[in-house]
Parts: structure tokens; C-alpha cells; sequence
């Protein structure tokens, strides 16, 4: 007979340990859907996860790409955990993220072809202020009625993904396209283009913005009393009430920061890697990041490793989809997997195992 | 502007509109009821529209195809259940972790079957019934699944209101606390329920997949599982009042249908954001004033339960 006993508080080692352990399940089940699909597993697992760092022929091409991959995901996640920490739960950065990218990319393209130094700065406050303004609606209809903020977020995502295709067709279509949809190239109009700072390393202005809000999201936590507010709000939110917390305000401010921190991920992917606004520009970042956040443990440090894990297994699962034939989607069912894993061991980090028959509590 | 549209069809595209949508809200109405907050039901569901797809294509019988869905669903709520029942994970990051993992696998598993045409699932014939001029269409021209959905809205709301069953689930999702005390299993009824769940999502999902659309692409539910979640909320857990939800769900997505093919003036990307739209509204009227949605939740709703306490 097994028996879970609660612990007092939980464990660190377990703490620290179960994301490590979660990442090997994934390997050994994700090993297993390989094999299914006929491909060697031990092959295939060492193509996503090894081959793109080490491997002589395309580690100087994937090297790059993991700060480029990362980097929306840590700045996406960042923001979904100081909310999630506060029991906040903004599931749709994706569409924060559309709309970021939409209002930077809009305030970038009506300049244009101008030559003016401002044009980058104004894009980028206004990916964020999109991205805030998205994340606004279901924060507002929370705080003012009282509507469930997961429902709504989601909700959003879809009404923003109709918006981009409205506007890759429309508003923001290059007129010098031919009739294509999507916009004209940002990355060809140096004013308001997300350059590649230091050649061969896939440093953008994105990814500096990224490890900014990591340090700026520990400080946060762990020195300013805001983030003790947060902290509290999620572990015991009535004793945070005591403590003088206002829920609204946590609501807006967590629900705030992390739809500024979408829409700067959506707006310098635009203006960067991506390059333009186009139907499909958006790759499903928000929603990874849902999986970075957790698996970072919602600690800053965590999502920062957890963000270049998840970068890798892009990479490695692009690699392995070009080397093995392997399908795009079994790498999103291996990202998937992570999170099953991921919150089925964090029992033993809140939880004793006993073995052996003692009474069943009364 | 209506003016190319007959009612009766209207109606009648409604209702078949609406099953995936019923079916897969009164699953998680009973999940949420035992105290249990699904969110995977949009990953519930899109594995029964692939489980369901890939076998009626396979044994070549529709009625195969929602066996395998409810099947596929359940699958999928088993993980759920094992997660938040017995490992005690978080309920709302387990119901992410099935959507996300659900997208991808049904993607993966649906790679060989683009561009199929499935099985036809067939109207159930009610002879002479089928020609009443106004009824004989709204009414008498389904497949068996649309009155599948209808019974099952019935079944439930009888369930839960007049039998011991229901009333032991309800006191499980009330109190999980009290119920254990008096010697219910909460950890099995709330398995049981979830199951159920699934397999009603995933029946849903299948039917998107077998009649609604009818192929199979990736994504191909496009969020039905949030506006089931959705319509729970606005029913305030009660099972006519989301028949009422998802038929005014179904009413807006094919009037928006219509309006696209009438070629209205209004953009197709605006018409199809409006299901959504829509669904927010309800959302926040529900959620506020005197008909406050959040009263009637279940007390433990999305509280997990451990013995030892």
C-alpha cells in the first residue's frame, strides 16, 4: 500500500530535482513515440537535443537559432509567472503576442521608407503597449465583473488571430506585394528593423529585452515588497488580504506586465526573425511559454533555462523533421508530454511517499 | 439582409451546429459538478474527432468513428484523472497540459488521413415524418447524434436532479470534505465523472470531424472546447440552460456561415470572430449583476482532495 504524507513544507531537493527528472521521463516516453513512428529513438533524441548544439555540420546554423527561439519564450514566460504565482491564470499570450506585433509593426509601417532614429524605440513601446491593452480586456472584465480571466484570455487569442489575418489581407498588406498577403519585409527597412547585433550569435534586441525582465523579475521577487505581494496572493490569498493586498490592483498589474511582455516578444520577432506580418507569422510562442513558465518552476532563473531547453527541442525538432522525417506536430506532442511529467513528479516535492500498510487516516 | 435565408434551414443547421458543442459542455457540466475544473476539454476533444475520424475511415462505419472518439476522449481524461486525482497536480496547469499535448498528438496522428472523405453519417429516417412542411425539417431530418445530444442534455438533468447518483456527485463537488466523511469515494466518483467528460468531448470532437466539417485538418476544432467551458459557466452548471448557451452559440456561427456565403458586406474575418465574441459577452453579463454565475458554482470546484487532511 502507498501512502502520500504531506510535508510541511516542500522539499528543495525535490524542488530543484523534478525538473530534471521530468525532462528525462519525457526523453524515455518521447524515445518510445519514435519508435511507434518507426524512427530510431536514441537517433532521433540525440538529433534534437545534441545535434544542434555539437554537431560539426549544423551547430554553426543552429547555435544562433537558440537565442532566437528563446528569447520570446523567456520573455513571454516571465510575465505568465508572476501571474500564474499569483493565481492569475493569462492563458492567452498568444494573442497578446499577435497584438503586439501588430501595433509595433503598424507604427513601424506608417512610417515608412522615412530614416528616422525614433521609429525602432516608438515600435517597440507600442508592441507593448498592444500586447497590455489585449491583456487589459480580460483583466478589466475580471476585476469589473468578475469574469473568469482564463475563459476570456483564450477567447482573445482567436479574435486577435482573426484581426492578423484581417490585416495581413488588408490594412498592413504591402501594396508593392503583388496581391500577396502579409506585409512589407521589416527587416529590409533598417528604421525600424530587429537586427542580429553581433553576427553568428542570434543576439537581437528581443532576446537582450529577455534577459532584462529575468533580472528584473528576481529582484522583483525576491527584494521588493510587490513581489512578496504576489507570492502571498497565490499561497494564501487571505492572509493577503490582512496584509493590506488589493486584489484588483494584483489582477491588473500581473495580467498587465505579462501582455507588454507578449507583445515586445510579438514586436521584436516581427521586426526580426519573422520579418514580416503574415498569417501564420505566430508559431504558437505564447502557448510554449505556458510550458516554459511551469517548467522553469516559475522562478526567473528556472524559466531562463527552461526557455533555452524549450528553444532547443524547436531547433533539434526542425533538425530532426529535416534529417529523420520526423513530423513537426510529434515535436509538439514531446513538448506536451513535458508538462504531463512536469506536474506528475512535482508531487514529490510537496508529498512523502510512505511505503507499507499503516491504517487509512481517519 | 436575411432576406436568402429560410428559417427552417436555419434552424435546423443550428441544431446540427450546436451537437459538439452540448455534447462536450454537458460532460465537463458533470465534471465540474463533481468538482472538477477540465480545462483539456478543447485537447479531449480534438483527439475524439482523430481517434473517431481515423477508425471510420479505417472500419468504413460512422457509427465506429464516435466509438473511437469516445474512446479517444477518455484516453485523454484518464490522464487528467491520474494527474489531478491521484498525483494531486495542479487542476488548471493538468487541463492546459492536455490541450497543448492533445493539439500536437492529434496532429501527429492525424498526418495520413488529410483530404479523406469520411463515412457518411446518415439522417435517421422517420419516414412520412420528414414532410411536414415546417417540423419535418427542423425536427425529423437529424442524424442520430444530434438527438443523442438532446437526450443526453434530458438524461443529465434528470440524473442529477432526482437520483441518488446525482445527488452523491453533487455532495462530492459541494464538499468533498463532508462526502468523504460519509464514506464516499470522492477520488473514484470524481474518476468516473471525468471520464465521462471525455467521453463526451470526445464524441463531440468526432462529430466535428465525422459530420460537421467532414475531413480532417489539424486545429480542426478551433477553440469549441473553450466555448463549451465557456457555456458551463453560462449555464450556471444547470443542463437546460446550456442546451439554451449552445444553441445560441450554434445560432450565431451559422448565421455568420450564411452571411459569409451571402457575401454580406461585413469582413469574413470579423463574422468569424464573432462566435467568440459573442461568447465573451455572455461570459461577462453571466458573470455579473444579480444573475451572478459564480454563486452556483460547486464549493469545491477545482479543489483537489487528499485523505490524510
Amino acid at each position: 500500500m502507498i501512502r502520500l504524507e504531506k510535508r510541511p513544507s516542500p522539499s528543495r531537493f525535490w524542488q530543484a530535482s523534478t525538473p530534471v527528472l521530468a525532462v528525462v521521463l519525457t526523453m524515455i516516453a518521447g524515445g518510445l513515440m519514435f519508435a511507434a513512428l518507426g524512427k530510431n529513438p536514441f537517433e532521433a533524441i540525440r538529433t534534437i537535443f545534441w545535434d544542434p548544439l555539437f554537431n560539426p555540420q549544423f551547430a554553426s546554423y543552429s547555435r544562433p537559432q537558440l537565442l532566437v527561439k528563446a528569447g520570446p519564450l523567456i520573455l513571454i514566460a516571465i510575465g505568465l509567472s508572476l501571474g500564474f504565482r499569483a493565481g492569475i491564470w493569462n492563458i492567452g499570450a498568444e494573442g497578446q503576442y499577435i497584438m503586439g506585433a501588430l501595433f509595433g509593426a503598424g507604427v513601424g509601417l506608417a512610417f515608412y521608407p522615412a530614416d528616422l532614429w525614433f521609429i525602432f524605440p516608438l515600435m517597440v513601446v507600442a508592441g507593448a503597449f498592444g500586447g497590455w491593452i489585449w491583456a487589459m480586456i480580460p483583466a478589466i472584465l475580471r476585476t469589473k465583473f468578475n469574469t473568469n480571466e482564463i475563459l476570456v484570455s483564450l477567447l482573445m487569442v482567436y479574435i486577435a488571430q482573426n484581426i492578423l489575418s484581417s490585416m495581413s489581407l488588408g490594412l498592413l498588406r504591402n501594396p508593392e506585394g503583388g496581391g500577396f498577403p502579409g506585409s512589407r519585409n521589416l527587416s529590409q527597412y533598417p528604421a525600424a528593423s530587429n537586427p542580429e547585433l553581433i553576427a553568428g550569435t542570434g543576439l537581437h534586441w528581443g532576446v537582450i529585452a529577455a534577459f532584462m525582465a529575468v533580472i528584473a523579475a528576481y529582484i522583483l521577487l525576491q527584494r521588493h515588497i510587490l513581489g512578496f505581494h504576489i507570492k502571498l496572493a497565490g499561497q494564501a490569498p487571505r492572509a493577503a488580504r490582512y496584509a493590506g493586498v488589493n486584489p484588483t490592483g494584483l489582477i491588473l498589474l500581473c495580467m498587465g506586465i505579462s501582455g507588454a511582455l507578449a507583445g515586445l516578444a510579438g514586436l521584436f520577432e516581427v521586426a526580426g526573425p519573422a520579418g514580416q506580418i503574415s498569417i501564420d507569422f505566430n508559431v504558437g510562442y505564447g502557448f510554449t511559454a505556458i510550458i516554459v513558465a511551469f517548467l522553469g518552476r516559475l522562478n526567473p532563473i528556472g524559466i531562463l533555462l527552461a526557455g533555452l531547453l524549450m528553444a532547443l527541442t524547436y531547433i533539434g525538432g526542425e533538425l530532426a523533421q529535416f534529417m529523420l522525417g520526423l513530423p513537426a506536430a510529434a515535436i509538439q506532442a514531446f513538448q506536451g508530454m513535458l508538462l504531463f511529467f512536469l506536474l506528475a513528479v512535482d508531487l514529490l516535492s510537496n508529498y512523502r511517499i510512505r511505503l507499507g500498510s499503516t491504517k487509512e487516516a481517519i | 439582409m436575411f432576406g436568402g435565408i429560410d428559417p427552417a434551414l436555419l434552424i435546423s443547421a443550428l441544431m446540427v451546429a450546436s451537437v459538439p458543442i452540448i455534447l462536450a459542455a454537458i460532460g465537463e457540466l458533470v465534471v465540474e459538478r463533481a468538482g472538477v475544473l477540465n480545462l483539456g476539454v478543447e485537447g479531449m476533444m480534438i483527439m475524439g474527432a482523430v481517434c473517431g475520424f481515423i477508425l471510420s475511415v479505417q472500419t468504413g462505419s460512422a457509427f465506429m468513428g464516435f466509438v473511437g472518439g469516445a474512446v479517444g476522449g477518455m484516453a485523454m481524461a484518464l490522464i487528467f484523472g491520474l494527474l489531478t486525482q491521484y498525483l494531486l497536480a495542479n487542476q488548471v496547469a493538468s487541463g492546459l497540459a492536455l490541450t497543448l499535448f492533445g493539439l500536437g498528438l492529434s496532429s501527429l496522428m492525424g498526418q495520413g488521413f488529410v483530404g479523406i472523405r469520411p463515412p457518411a453519417t446518415g439522417a435517421v429516417p422517420f419516414g412520412p415524418l420528414a414532410d411536414i412542411p415546417f417540423l419535418g425539417r427542423v425536427l425529423f431530418s437529424h442524424d442520430w447524434v444530434v438527438y443523442l445530444s438532446l437526450a443526453s442534455v434530458a438524461a443529465t438533468w434528470w440524473v442529477l436532479r432526482s437520483t441518488r447518483t446525482g445527488l452523491i456527485l453533487r455532495a462530492v463537488g459541494e464538499s468533498h470534505d463532508a462526502a468523504h466523511a460519509l464514506g464516499y469515494k470522492v477520488r473514484k466518483i470524481r474518476m468516473l465523472a471525468i471520464l465521462f467528460g471525455g467521453a463526451m468531448a470526445g464524441v463531440g470532437g468526432a462529430y466535428i470531424s465525422l459530420v460537421r466539417v467532414p475531413q480532417w485538418t489539424d486545429g480542426i476544432t478551433a477553440g469549441a472546447g473553450w466555448i463549451a467551458l465557456a457555456i458551463v459557466v453560462f449555464a450556471a452548471w444547470r443542463p437546460w440552460r446550456a442546451l439554451i448557451g449552445a444553441y445560441l452559440f450554434g445560432g450565431i456561427s451559422v448565421l455568420q456561415l450564411n452571411l459569409q456565403a451571402a457575401g454580406a458586406r461585413i469582413p469574413v474575418e470579423y463574422l468569424s470572430m464573432s462566435p467568440y465574441l459573442i461568447t465573451i459577452l455572455v461570459l461577462v453579463i453571466m458573470s455579473s449583476g444579480r444573475g451572478k454565475a459564480a454563486l452556483s458554482a460547486p464549493a469545491s470546484l477545482g479543489k483537489n482532495f487528499h485523505a490524510s487532511r
